[in-house]
């Protein structure tokens, strides 16, 4: 598997989840276990280009694949432009659901590089967020956008 | 959570998965895992091994010919959400899959996957069963085509038998009907199908229903044709339509759950039915000649 562009090679129990791999194995523990249960996305990842909910994939299954967790968006100690965009708009509090969030931003801003409010809300669906209430982060992906292909050129 | 421990194999072709599935004890055939890991993880499922099928490139792709579609059982909902051709030949199909789960489940989630796993709320049921699709299953035996109406046997059973594979969900061109829409009532927490309709309406020049088709999933213990309701509507002025006779729903299980009773759970069918009439209606685009 390559994680954020090193190649890694650990053997695992076929029953370890990814989420847990990424954590306990590898250290990274920016990605988030939050519901457990597929449906709050604090645990989302970029998996070959698409966001997957980590907690529900197990580590063989994604064996062979390129992954990007939160750790892997900031570059030579430079936050990328989502995470800056997310600090300026003060669209996380407690922080929990960020990098999940941010994951997710990332992928919609992919398909819809600049999104409409609809297209952020729909993009968004697979995350929860029980501090800001969204609007910050709608704000923070709408000026992703309004600066055009900032938010996906380095990507 | 996780789940408790199994074998792991990824054969890469259907040869090597019905090989898998006839030697070994309890095994689970996995797809995107976004219906089965979440219950191994519950520890609801617990099979000894699990057989992942993402390697078996003749699961995959959507073909289209003159005649039928072929979606191949390992397609993701987001292939299925996205393809354009898919939109231009069987749109409820398409927009179907666009509203299952949220994004990351859509990259992950397969129509084989789904549909064999049957969650009674799940989204593409009402719109097989609809467009009268055929299940493609294999096994040593040989191939067989079962046709939408006898795949779901019970809550979450289907018509698969333990050694044979999905491979491929069929949809016959010429039965595609105009009009076809999909419109969901969502569980406000999980996103499921409280209630989900697809349907498709034909009116002839004195805006009379002539043909009528209505699918329903997330109401029942099982996705279901409203047949009895579709006769019954013919001729019925599509401006004006009566209300719905009680024995248009006989015989159906309707799930009682917490946020609402089964009485109020068939009220909400009855409006979510009558809002997609209207939506088909409203839908309604030339047939696709070619």
């Amino acid at each position: 598997m390559e994680v954020n562009g090193e190649t890694v090679s650990r053997d695992v129990e076929p029953r370890l989840l990814l989420a847990h791999f990424l954590r306990d194995v590898l250290g990274l523990t920016g990605t988030h276990v939050g519901c457990d249960t597929s449906q709050c996305g604090a645990c989302t990842v970029i998996q070959n280009g698409k966001a997957v909910k980590s907690c529900t994939r197990l580590a063989v299954q994604s064996a062979g694949t390129r992954i990007t967790t939160i750790e892997g968006l900031e570059e030579g100690g430079q936050l990328h432009p989502i995470q800056s965009a997310f600090k300026n708009f003060h669209a996380l509090q407690c922080g929990f659901c960020t990098p999940g969030m941010v994951m997710a931003v990332w992928q919609l801003l992919q398909r819809h590089p600049v999104p409409t409010l609809d297209q952020t809300k729909h993009g968004l669906e697979g995350n929860i967020c029980r501090c800001t209430g969204y609007v910050n982060i709608f704000k923070a992906v709408d000026s992703l956008g309004m600066s055009n292909t900032r938010g996906s050129e380095t990507l | 959570m996780y789940p408790a421990r199994f074998d792991y194999i990824r054969p890469t072709t259907i040869d090597e998965v019905l090989d898998a599935l006839s030697t070994r004890e309890d095994c689970k055939l996995l797809a995107g895992g976004h219906s089965l890991l979440p219950l191994m993880k519950h520890r609801l499922a617990s099979p000894e091994c699990l057989i992942d099928l993402q390697d078996v490139p003749a699961l995959k792709g959507i073909s289209i010919d003159d005649d039928e579609i072929h979606v191949g059982a390992f397609t993701c909902h987001v292939e299925v959400e996205t393809s354009a051709e898919l939109e231009r030949v069987c749109p409820l199909l398409a927009r179907t899959a666009s509203r299952i789960g949220d994004p990351q489940v859509r990259n992950c989630g397969t129509i084989g996957g789904s549909l064999v796993h049957a969650d009674p709320a799940a989204d593409y049921p009402a719109a097989i069963l609809l467009l009268e699709a055929e299940f493609v299953c294999v096994g040593r035996g040989g191939v067989r085509r079962i046709p939408a109406r006898d795949w779901f046997l019970e809550m979450m059973t289907t018509a698969i038998q333990s050694d044979e594979v999905l491979t491929h969900v069929c949809i016959r061109r010429r039965t595609i009907p105009a009009g076809a829409v999909y419109l969901k009532w969502p569980h406000p927490a999980s996103g499921l199908a409280m209630v989900g309709v697809a349907a498709s309406i034909t009116l002839d020049e004195e805006r009379r229903i002539q043909d009528a088709r209505l699918a329903v999933t997330g109401l029942a213990e099982m996705p279901f044709r409203a047949y009895a309701l579709e006769q019954w509507l013919v001729g019925a002025v599509c401006d004006n339509v009566p209300e719905f006779p009680d024995d248009g729903f006989t015989g159906i299980s309707i799930i009682e759950e917490a946020l609402m009773t089964a009485s109020q759970r068939l009220d909400l069918c009855k409006i979510m039915i009558r809002k997609a009439m209207m939506a088909s209606i409203a839908d309604q685009s030339p047939q696709i000649v070619d």
